[in-house]
């Protein structure tokens, strides 16, 4: 009784304690509609996804994903559609042999004997809950989906690893030494934040293939791993780690590289996941740039592939949305177990 | 004692491989000397930099004075200011057609448009959003949880869903049968398709500017609502009074990020509307650069490091505007 009493305070809990104000219930309508509007088309597609190639284009569409039954019959070759036959106020499931004109020639799928010919307007489908796994298990063996999915992996792990390498050494440079150039190279660094790869693509392209990196995995990778916000997002929390540290370090006879590896890598924890999360989103959801140096097939990431297959099979809606809820699994669960480190990560830093 | 023992191995094995990385540079410390270290761990990073950032720069502005189809510098004439001039003729500026590249200033035009009721769009929904999280609402968390979910998710991912949403036997058309409106082919159209660009858009970006909203929000003062509450402030003076003029810094951090982001409008718009149609209806400018340079017949290196740098010229003056007024607005 106790925990019932709980549950309605905590939903209907407001500002002033006893009163429900206009505001509140603007309020809450705003906020479910706003969940329902992010749901709504996220679901849809999930549950579409599940559809067989015949029921996906069906209008107006069934919530869940149904399926005419189809029922072997003994005598007939093929398996016959599944009907319900209304005769005489009596209800039953029967199989169609043929339709001609407005009457259809039915039989009873367990005891079939000679068809009997009904109304077309007196019978309905069959239909059951069916979830078609083979929109699924399709793109996986025919098509090339494991091959984007190997590369897509391969990029964001790989990149992410090297954009924490690159930019925690830098950051370690800008902000635990004192050296000549020190601020105009800060300077430089971030003042690439403002440039965004939409300005500098065709050039960055040609440079790309200068090094002999074009429809090459590399090529995506290399060129985006010194990123000005993973610098100064690291940069900041170094900062806040005491010199002390590693002059004690140097009285201990440390190496320099030494001292970055044990001491201030293993201190920078939080900022390096920080930064990880963000750098395994943005690899993974890549979409411009691998466009423009993948050309073929076998080294696609995911989103490219995604792509050319809406291109290449604009109607087969079954597989893409398939395809597409599968993309989107790995960022959802990501998000469910680091929602709040990633939401007040990006607070914090206002990076996306 | 099985995991201790496992532990040590681990650790056994990580330390194997640091001393193979150790040892070089190491040898390096000896030999350049501690002071000049820096500079060592800087390498990478501006070597990066330099080669995929910087030397990118330095071509576009040379690829922009030149023409032909050929990728190498060597076999690009020198054409002066001939694309600038290209992209820039115009007969009447309000009608694409009498330019001489008037699918650019169909996609300048475009972008315009869609900057516009982008910004104004996003940063309502954004605001209202964040002003509703600021309140003392239950399952706040969950909500903010939720409308930032679409933040993470891929532009194709995106446009994909919606897409499908919109489709002839979608389900936004279902439900309008339901209400007796006939079914409408939505991107095919191109006042719907334009709006639809935007919507999503706003579905998209929205919950990334609500939380650098609420960030700002959180950081007034209680005691100033207080005071008002004292006073017998009405809501709506409260609002403009106290929480608009304080949330000014981040106010103006979201508009400028999200004017720079919405010229910046590419990969959602390009999958939904099937590469920016119907016709050249959701033509954006980084489209109009991608094709010239990298789906047309014809390689316009020259052309679109041209429209890319001029684009660049007008992100400059964004970011400067952004770092005056901020600093002004601090003052």
């Amino acid at each position: 009784m106790h925990g019932t009493f709980n549950a309605i305070g905590f939903l209907t809990r407001t500002r002033r304690p006893g009163r429900i104000d206009v505001t509140d219930v603007l309020s809450w309508l705003w906020l479910v509609g706003g969940t329902l509007a992010v749901l709504v088309p996220v679901l849809w597609a999930g549950l579409s996804s599940l559809k067989p190639e015949a029921e996906i284009t069906r209008f107006p569409p069934t919530l869940l994903p149904v399926a005419a039954v189809q029922v072997e019959v003994q005598g007939y070759d093929k398996p016959l559609s599944l009907w319900n036959v209304t005769v005489d106020g009596e209800t039953r499931e029967m199989a169609m042999v043929r339709r001609i004109g407005l009457k259809a020639q039915v039989v009873d799928p367990e005891n079939p004997g000679k068809p009997a010919s009904v109304d077309t307007k007196s019978i309905s489908p069959v239909q059951r809950l069916t979830v078609a796994t083979e929109n699924y298990s399709d793109p996986l063996t025919r098509f090339s989906f494991l091959t984007f999915l190997k590369n897509s992996v391969f990029v964001t792990f790989v990149a992410t690893i090297l954009t924490l390498i690159v930019n925690a050494l830098a950051a370690f440079a800008l902000s635990k030494y004192r050296f000549r150039g020190e601020k105009a190279i800060f300077v430089l660094i971030i003042s690439t934040l403002m440039i965004p790869l939409t300005v500098v693509m065709v050039p960055a392209y040609l440079v790309v293939v200068g090094v002999g990196l074009v429809d090459n995995l590399w090529g995506v990778i290399i060129p985006t791993v010194a990123t000005p916000t993973g610098v100064f997002l690291l940069r900041q929390y170094m900062l806040t780690i005491p010199d002390e540290l590693i002059e004690a370090a140097r009285v201990d006879a440390a190496s320099e590289f030494r001292i970055f590896w044990r001491i201030i890598l293993p201190l920078t924890a939080p900022a390096l996941a920080v930064l990880a999360i963000f750098s395994v989103l943005w690899r993974w959801n890549d979409f411009l740039w691998p466009l423009i140096v993948l050309s073929s097939r076998e080294n696609f990431t995911l989103q490219v592939g995604l792509n050319a297959f809406q291109g290449e099979f604009s109607v087969q809606w079954h597989y893409i949305l398939a395809m597409t809820f599968l993309s989107l699994i790995p960022v959802t669960i990501v998000f469910l177990f680091l929602q709040r480190y990633i939401t007040t990560g990006i607070a914090g830093t206002g990076m996306k | 004692m099985v995991r201790w023992a496992s532990a040590g191995l681990a650790d056994r094995a990580v330390d194997g491989a640091m001393a193979v990385v150790e040892a070089p540079i190491n040898a390096v410390e000896r030999l350049i000397g501690r002071r000049r270290m820096p500079y060592l761990f800087l390498a990478p990073n501006l070597v990066l930099f330099g080669i995929f950032t910087f030397l990118p720069i330095a071509i576009a502005i040379g690829y922009a004075f030149t023409g032909g189809t050929d990728l190498l510098i060597s076999n690009r004439p020198y054409v002066g200011l001939d694309n600038f001039r290209k992209l820039l003729s115009c007969g009447d500026y309000l009608a694409p057609g009498s330019c001489e590249e008037s699918l650019f200033w169909t996609a300048i035009w475009n972008t315009l448009w869609f900057v516009g009721f982008n910004v104004a769009a996003t940063l309502l929904v954004a605001l209202t959003t964040a002003l509703i999280l600021n309140r003392a609402i239950a399952a706040r968390g969950f909500f903010r949880a939720m409308f930032f979910y679409p933040v993470l998710l891929s532009p194709v991912v995106i446009g994909l869903i919606w897409k499908w949403f919109l489709d002839r036997n979608g389900l936004l058309n279902a439900f309008l049968q339901m209400l007796g409106v006939p079914p409408e082919i939505f991107l095919l159209d191109v006042g719907w398709s334009r709006f639809f660009v935007v919507v999503v858009s706003v579905w998209f970006h929205m919950g990334f500017y609500t939380l650098i909203l609420l960030a700002g929000l959180q950081a007034i003062p209680k005691d100033l609502y207080e005071a008002a509450a004292i006073d017998a402030a009405s809501p709506a003076r409260t609002l403009f009074r106290i929480t608009l003029p304080l949330l000014g810094p981040n106010l103006l951090v979201v508009l400028i990020l999200l004017m720079i982001r919405s010229v910046q409008i590419f990969d959602e718009a390009w999958v939904l509307t099937n590469g920016g149609g119907p016709g050249t209806a959701n033509t954006f400018l980084v489209q109009y650069i991608y094709q010239m340079a990298f789906a047309g017949d014809l390689r316009l290196y020259g052309l679109a490091s041209a429209a890319s740098v001029l684009m660049g010229l007008v992100l400059l003056v964004l970011t400067l505007v952004q770092l005056r007024l901020g600093r002004k607005v601090e003052s």
